[in-house]
């Protein structure tokens, strides 16, 4: 018996065309054909999804929330990136 | 909930004998431990907190909580906080998959096949609110097979409320309204919860719980509109949960030492009383609709206070029954062994199909 074997996949819906997969929750599967069938049964008993995804969790690299201010900070300052930051003179549309 | 923390099983080796009432979080008096970081004294239920020993709180974690944010898997957060959450939601859990039993009882024997595929949908469910539960244990770095053995062995309990037989179909009906009812009223305020994935769960949970409510309440509404029998067996139903129910909402405020920690930290948000209340005025108006009466000849409307007063409750039926002597305890964890242990092979082909697969792809790349 080779329980605690089963690796850990996350899993992610498309909950309908033009949407992005999301993710939703993760399961144990000793394959991943048998992690996209449970991940069917767990997460898409109402038809939440028209498309999954299952990715072995030891293959995602995440970001450090420790690093999260030096990681994330660079882009604080920079505001000229939102066209909120320009003056647009009085009469000018569609700009 | 991408990276583990510490996966010890030590974590899970201290933590001690409650019950989890459906998201609820209670202990029998007798079975709390003495060592418990904010347990206060029972005589002394208003000491203030900051007499109690200060736990120390990683940077960030209390602004976090402060600010009503969410506390996700990789943050730093104290000890007590990941130990509490872990036997929380991990008896949150098996509270589900017990949950499976007493229903599971009347499949076979459900009055038509309307009822018997809306019954097996909602065994169904209660295993998936299971799994999205213990996975939510499993991002704060405990073991899904640790939690199932903590549960086989009695270390950690479920919801006492499954410890009480099914005899009849009309507790088809009941457990879906008052003990599903009262689940969802516990629950509600969980989608907030500060530690992200138990809310995100507790979302989902919510959300198909309303379904098991109605489908209960519906059973009860054509018993109860039927044969004279019929409605004889709906109200003995009612009469025989309705008390349970109200004690899944634990002690009273002044007898819940366990409350003040969980309100600090931002898992729990309304106090026992409270939320006992909220389904007390819930639920009066919809026995009406029912014709059917609730056994509590002290319940009657308050203009003041705008709520029902109710009777008191006999907590001493409910700690004997935390203590594994319900009518159900023994046959409901021996009948969850047995399944663990006949499933055995199913989880072993798996394993040897997948091996033999993985051999295959090795040898067609080689």
């Amino acid at each position: 018996m080779n329980r605690k074997g089963w690796p850990l996949w996350e899993v992610f819906v498309r909950a309908k065309r033009g949407l992005n997969h999301v993710h939703v929750g993760s399961l144990h599967a000793p394959d991943a054909e048998m992690a996209l069938r449970n991940a069917r049964d767990v997460y898409t008993r109402r038809q939440e999804g028209v498309s999954l995804w299952v990715v072995p969790a030891s293959s995602i690299t995440a970001s450090s929330p420790d690093e999260k201010d030096s990681f994330f900070d660079p882009a604080g300052d920079k505001i000229y990136r939102h066209p909120t930051f320009y003056d647009v003179p009085e009469g000018v549309d569609h700009l | 909930m991408l990276q583990k923390g510490d996966r010890s099983a030590e974590m899970c080796n201290k933590i001690w004998y409650s019950c989890a009432m459906y998201g609820n979080d209670f202990t029998a008096p007798d079975d709390r431990p003495t060592d418990r970081p904010t347990d206060r004294p029972m005589d002394r239920p208003d000491e203030p907190v900051e007499n109690e020993p200060i736990e120390y709180e990683p940077v960030g974690f209390r602004a976090i909580i402060d600010a009503d944010g969410r506390i996700e898997p990789r943050d730093a957060m104290p000890d007590a906080y990941r130990k509490n959450l872990i036997r929380q939601i991990a008896q949150h859990a098996h509270s589900e998959i017990i949950g499976m039993q007493p229903e599971s009882n009347w499949i076979s024997r459900a009055p038509s096949l309307r009822r018997k595929a809306i019954l097996m949908a909602k065994v169904q469910d209660e295993a998936g609110h299971g799994l999205y539960l213990y996975a939510a244990a499993e991002t704060l770095g405990a073991d899904r097979g640790d939690l199932l053995d903590m549960l086989h062995s009695g270390k950690q309990k479920y919801s006492s409320i499954f410890n009480y037989p099914t005899p009849t179909w009309a507790d088809m009906g009941t457990i879906g309204w008052l003990v599903d009812g009262a689940a969802i009223v516990n629950q509600v305020p969980l989608c907030r919860c500060s530690y992200g994935p138990y809310a995100r769960a507790m979302v989902r949970v919510c959300k198909e719980e309303s379904f098991h409510q109605r489908q209960g309440f519906e059973i009860l509404h054509t018993l109860a509109h039927g044969t004279a029998a019929q409605k004889e067996m709906a109200q003995d139903s009612v009469n025989r949960w309705w008390w349970p129910s109200l004690m899944m909402f634990g002690p009273t405020d002044d007898n819940s030492p366990n409350s003040a920690q969980s309100m600090r930290w931002g898992i729990k948000r309304f106090s026992n009383d409270e939320l006992r209340q909220r389904f007390v005025d819930m639920t009066v108006p919809q026995a009406e609709v029912l014709g059917l009466t609730l056994p509590d000849p002290d319940l009657r409307w308050n203009e003041e206070r705008g709520s029902y007063d109710f009777g008191e409750i006999d907590f001493s039926e409910l700690f004997a029954v935390i203590k594994g002597n319900g009518p159900c305890n023994k046959q409901r964890l021996a009948h969850r062994v047995s399944a663990h242990e006949d499933g055995a092979w199913a989880r072993e082909a798996a394993d040897a199909y997948a091996a033999k697969r993985a051999a295959r792809t090795t040898e067609a790349v080689a």
